[in-house]
């Protein structure tokens, strides 16, 4: 029997991989030129080396396992299409799709990106690393990164790599609400990384060419326990601080990638644009279509979508086991 | 890998290739794009689609030499592949009978202008097209246009061929003398703007096609953003079609020039190796 993976990232390689042990025909379908997903365009060399992520590939090349990189399934084709294809299951593992932007004034200037772009440009496209890829990377000297996940410090220290002065990570709470893990914060602060917390940037300002220059930013302070169970923060009214930055890295998350939930008839799709699947068995509205990692959680980590690669891969087992 | 099967130079700096792409010659639409990359150390480039062959599984590309790998690109020849070929990105343009339609554009914009002019006019629409370049040379498919129309107005900076000049001088000559239902406008992002407002005084709708800078093109990145109807848009999976009226073009001009200084240092270094 053949099924396929939308996406090459960590929950379609933990997926592809344990069907081809079942015994199944694996085909991965990757939107990108390269394989891997958020391994390749978004963890840094530094914490990921790309022949790490490639030995992995190789080794599912090796199971049997087909890669197919340039097509984008919903647009190059179509659910029906796989089904003409012969394939029996589909496996939606699509990632995290547009980037968050906090919507405040000057956002849009030259030197504001996301972290999506400024690590895809760097990692997948090479770019500033001086081996002679096109792709360019602004630089910066005065580096700010807004945000306080994984992907936050990635950027950050980044950055601090390309050869910025200065790498100031900007934070609405405090070091104890930081949501990456205590060990990457650990290695951005010991490469001197400068942590500004209890402040949230609220406009950019511009130079002369469009660039932008200075951010300001909101001082704040923890009041009650929000939702979250963290105490949530406040603006301390009237008071604000103005910092140089001509390079602002925005890594405040991403929403799903919006392209199989609009392409797919049938799913249900949460408020957040995410897949709905059952808890356990990774199956969505669709029964042939079964989906984990960042489509389904909409932010989460590589374990964490490897574990659902795997429980998919069990659970859509299963159920092509009875169908068949 | 995808190979280049036929090529032609329309002028100095844009060359036209088709290249084969079976999987997305079939789904293709009018007004979608692709993302291309030469090689191994090339970029990721967002062309948009010209035209299609389903049965010789190709699709036409434009191509014009801006940075590094555009002119790269532009130095290939039939035989030779580009390394990856992604698509069809982006929505396909909301072709239906609006009555009569004004479909113009200028330089490389001409040819994503091409299957919209078809569709438009298979679609049962009277199909006024408006061609501007600086200069004669510089006016690219006009047969095919002449051939999918109902009529073509030719316009150029310098007199050269048509009328003298600009694309705005066109489109207005043709809205004083009838009613115009709708336009569309692929060009130079100025050019758009101009469009833009001279259609806005006169209330005709207009769609603009964007063609911004971008990495992935899949709705991951967030470069190609641009602010239309006060709201930040991606151009890849919002666009690129916008209404005219609403796209902020004077951001998306000064966004566009973000990598400018990288782009002549490229052309530098290509011009003296």
């Amino acid at each position: 029997m053949k099924v396929c993976a939308v996406g090459s990232g960590p929950s379609s390689l933990a997926f592809a991989a344990d069907m081809a042990k079942f015994g199944y025909e694996v085909t991965v379908f990757e939107a990108l030129h390269d394989i891997g997903g958020v391994l390749k365009y978004g963890i840094p060399e530094f914490r990921l080396p790309n022949s790490v992520v490639e030995a992995e590939i190789n080794t599912l090349r090796d199971m049997g396992v087909n890669f197919v990189p340039d097509v984008i399934v919903g647009k190059t084709i179509s659910y029906d299409q796989i089904h003409s294809m012969g394939f029996d299951g589909i496996f939606v593992g699509s990632g995290a799709g547009l980037p968050r932007f906090m919507n405040i004034p000057g956002e849009n200037l030259i030197g504001v990106m996301s972290s999506n772009e400024y690590l895809t440009r760097i990692n997948l496209m090479g770019a500033g690393r001086g081996q002679g890829y096109d792709t360019p990377v602004l630089k910066g000297k005065n580096v700010v990164v807004c945000g306080g996940g994984n992907t936050a410090m990635d950027s950050a220290r980044t950055a601090k790599r390309m050869g910025a002065e200065t790498v100031t990570l900007v934070y609405r709470r405090s070091v104890n609400e930081l949501p990456a893990r205590a060990e990457e914060v650990h290695h951005a602060m010991e490469e001197g990384i400068d942590f500004h917390v209890l402040h949230n940037p609220i406009e950019y300002i511009a130079d002369e060419n469009g660039r932008v220059k200075e951010a300001i930013l909101q001082v704040m302070e923890l009041g009650e326990p929000d939702a979250s169970g963290r105490r949530s923060p406040v603006p301390v009214e009237g008071k604000t601080e103005t910092i140089p930055a001509d390079l602002v890295i925005v890594a405040i998350g991403v929403s799903p990638n919006p392209i199989i939930p609009s392409a797919f008839k049938g799913l249900e799709i949460s408020r957040r644009g995410t897949i709905v699947v059952g808890e356990e068995t990774m199956q969505s509205a669709v029964s042939d279509v079964f989906a984990g990692g960042d489509i389904v959680r909409g932010g989460a980590t590589v374990i964490l979508a490897m574990g659902d690669g795997r429980r998919a891969a069990a659970s859509m087992n299963e159920y092509l086991s009875k169908k068949s | 890998m995808f190979k280049i099967v036929s090529k032609k130079m329309f002028s100095e700096k844009v060359a036209c290739f088709e290249v084969e792409a079976p999987l997305i010659a079939q789904s293709r639409k009018a007004g979608h794009f692709v993302i291309v990359r030469l090689d191994e150390k090339g970029e990721r480039i967002p062309l948009t689609i010209a035209d299609a062959d389903v049965e010789k599984g190709t699709i036409t590309l434009v191509v014009q030499a801006v940075g590094a790998s555009s002119t790269r690109i532009n130095a290939l020849n039939v035989g030779d592949c580009l390394a990856d070929v992604v698509g069809p990105l982006g929505h396909a343009t909301d072709i239906r009978k609006y009555g009569t339609v004004i479909c113009c554009g200028g330089g490389v914009g001409v040819a994503p202008l091409l299957p919209i002019v078809k569709a438009m006019h298979e679609a049962g629409n009277k199909v006024i097209v408006v061609l501007a370049a600086r200069t004669k040379d510089l006016i690219i498919l006009e047969d095919e246009m002449r051939a999918n129309s109902d009529e073509v107005l030719i316009m150029t900076d310098d007199g050269s061929y048509g009328q003298k000049g600009v694309i705005t001088v066109g489109v207005e000559q043709v809205i004083l003398r009838e009613h115009v239902d709708k336009c569309v406008c692929i060009g130079p992002t100025i050019m758009m703007k101009f469009v833009a407002l001279l259609t806005k005084k006169y209330d005709v709708p207009t769609i603009v096609s964007l063609n911004t800078i971008m990495v992935d093109g899949t709705g991951m990145c967030g470069a190609c953003r641009v602010t239309v109807g006060g709201k930040t848009k991606f151009v890849c999976v919002d666009g690129p079609e916008f209404d005219a009226a609403e796209v902020n073009f004077d951001e998306m001009m000064s966004r566009m020039r973000a990598y400018r200084a990288e782009e002549t240092e490229a052309m530098n270094k290509i011009n003296i190796g």
